[in-house]
């Protein structure tokens, strides 16, 4: 296994997923599958090579400190399912986990 | 402090910067707007837009970075540091990570007696700023995503510094190094600049750094002084006691002045950095950071030295006329009025200093233009009025709008310095008083203050002090002598 089940609980956690005890084992198996196989690039001998971070060249896309369009706060807040009429609405957050 | 412990401090420092637009979109910095309507689908975190960099948020950063000796790096590429909260609608914050805009600098601090100590800094990077929450309203939490995506620099430093009070020393500086740079207005309240602090304690001689915590919340020098002080005694009292110092993150409350835990690091951040792939590498070549130079203005430190040798006055008062860029910008205006620099300068720290402080205003706001107050400084220093009188025509210049010269012919107020004058005026005194003139000339020379009093009573203070002493002296001793 290229994964344990505390890991993928973790993850998992990380992502605000809710797993089930069976759901947990399924996607242990699964994403062991999935880097298993992706082992499989570390057959090749990388060490000469610089990694690879963005594969065209492209460099320095800027925009000018120009102002531009803004939406309305009524279509900002349309597709939010808790609102008033200003603000977003969310449940309260009562322990903090904000960096 | 104990004795035998030492503090080990490392701050960090976000200031927000003063762009018209926010890092990756073209909507809006400015504070205060109705709330979600400085907002696009770019930083709402809506799925299928793209981030664009802002120009000068590079520049900026750049700036920042030679203002505090720190290398521009070449290359520098973005990273996605991802958490959940609801202020961060992507679910992650654009940030730097491995390969930061600028690093290894360090700037200095005069400590309170006078030595100069310098502080390094470690990196310093570009990030966006997330929303704002509101917890104290009601069952829900609400959200304003406006400052959502508002470019900011995150300033590292190394651990460096030792007090709560050197702490404070080096946020001003870097306070008044983004505002004389103009790239940050520094307001702390408002949360334009804001400070973190790990901190941790040792016995002095132990080579190893203590458990650290992190301080967050604190928006004022006071505040950060404050809480860095309580966090020392805090650790050293758990290690005294034979405890443990948790890694932990504290906010600060203002109100019950403590430190409150925020969370453990037991659930340890998990940021899973990655490179941003939306954004392309920032390439800062030599030409750029040239032409970065060429923006570069004149620094407080550089600024106070010239005000030195340039207007002959002290050290003291150019350290204080130089603190703020605007500051210094309304002395040095005033010295293409006036000649008299240390007059100007005493000026400016005593009355114009004294107002603005005790109103809580900005030197900008002041009413009376540096060129109307060198004015009136000029008018003491021909005669017309003297020190005393000033003082109530500046009074008047803060009211009513009017230059000095206004006031002073409107009021009438302007010295007798006309010597056949005040002769006149002296000579019907001693009509008016022969008796006292009679006890002057039998010796009784205490009197001379008798007759100033009366006169300055007559002309209503408007007698030139100094004139008028000599043309007495002269008079009642030319009487004695006959």
């Amino acid at each position: 296994m290229a994964i344990t089940k505390e890991q993928v609980r973790h993850v998992a956690k990380l992502a605000r997923l809710k797993l089930s005890e069976e759901e947990l084992e399924n996607y242990t198996k699964e994403l062991s599958s999935i880097l298993d196989y992706m082992e499989k690039l570390n057959e090749l001998d990388t060490s000469n090579v610089e990694p690879l971070t963005y594969p065209v060249g492209n460099k320095n896309v800027f925009r000018k400190d120009e102002l531009g369009i803004s939406v309305k706060t009524e279509d900002a807040l349309k597709n939010a399912p808790l609102k008033n009429d200003k603000y977003f609405k969310v449940p309260k957050v009562i322990k903090s986990n904000k960096k | 402090m104990y004795k035998e412990y030492e503090a080990i401090i490392g701050l960090e420092v976000h200031a927000q910067l003063s762009t018209e637009t926010k890092a990756f979109c073209s909507c809006s910095t400015k504070f205060g707007k109705t709330p979600n309507s400085n907002v696009c689908p770019v930083c709402l975190g809506h799925p299928g837009v793209l981030p664009v960099l802002n120009e000068k948020v590079v520049e900026y950063s750049a700036l920042m970075g030679l203002a505090t000796n720190c290398n521009i790096n070449e290359y520098s590429v973005f990273a996605r540091k991802n958490y959940f909260y609801p202020d961060l609608p992507k679910g992650y914050q654009i940030s730097q990570y491995k390969e930061p805009i600028c690093s290894d600098g360090f700037l200095e601090i005069t400590t309170a007696n006078n030595e100069k100590k310098r502080i390094r800094i470690e990196r310093i990077h570009i990030e966006e700023d997330a929303g704002k929450s509101i917890h104290d309203s009601g069952s829900e939490t609400l959200v304003d995503l406006n400052r959502c995506g508002v470019p900011l620099i995150e300033i590292v430093s190394k651990p460096d510094i030792k007090s709560p009070e050197e702490a404070s020393l080096y946020l001003q500086k870097i306070r008044q190094i983004v505002r004389y740079l103009g790239i940050c207005d520094g307001n702390m309240e408002e949360g334009s600049l804001r400070c973190d602090a790990n901190v941790s304690v040792r016995k002095i001689g132990e080579k190893i750094l203590g458990t650290k915590t992190e301080i967050k919340n604190m928006n004022s020098f006071k505040n950060i002084e404050r809480a860095i002080n309580f966090e020392i005694e805090r650790q050293i009292d758990l290690l005294e006691d034979g405890k443990q110092i948790d890694q932990q993150t504290l906010l600060w409350n203002a109100d019950l002045n403590k430190s409150e835990s925020m969370r453990s690091k037991e659930e340890a951040d998990d940021y899973r950095y990655f490179p941003e792939p939306d954004l392309f590498p920032v390439i800062v070549d030599e030409a750029w950071i040239e032409k970065i130079k060429t923006q570069m203005p004149e620094l407080a430190n550089a600024r106070c030295e010239r005000f030195i040798n340039q207007y002959n006055i002290p050290e003291y008062d150019a350290r204080i006329l130089t603190n703020e860029k605007s500051l210094a910008d309304y002395f040095e205006s005033g010295t293409n009025f006036t000649n008299d620099f240390k007059s100007l300068s005493n000026w400016v720290m005593v009355e114009v200093l004294g107002i603005i402080n005790n109103e809580k205003i900005s030197i900008k706001d002041f009413p009376i233009s540096s060129e109307n107050l060198t004015q009136l400084i000029n008018f003491i220093n021909n005669g017309t009025i003297s020190g005393k009188i000033a003082k109530e025509v500046f009074s008047e210049m803060l009211t009513d709008n009017k230059t000095a010269e206004q006031i002073i012919s409107e009021k009438n107020i302007s010295q007798i310095s006309d010597v056949s004058e005040l002769k006149e005026i002296i000579s019907n005194i001693f009509n008016d008083y022969p008796k006292q003139v009679k006890e002057y000339i039998d010796g009784k020379e205490k009197l001379i203050g008798f007759f100033v009093g009366k006169i300055m009573q007559q002309t209503q203070g408007k007698a030139n002090p100094k004139l008028l002493n000599e043309i007495l002296k002269n008079k009642l001793s030319s009487l004695k002598n006959n």
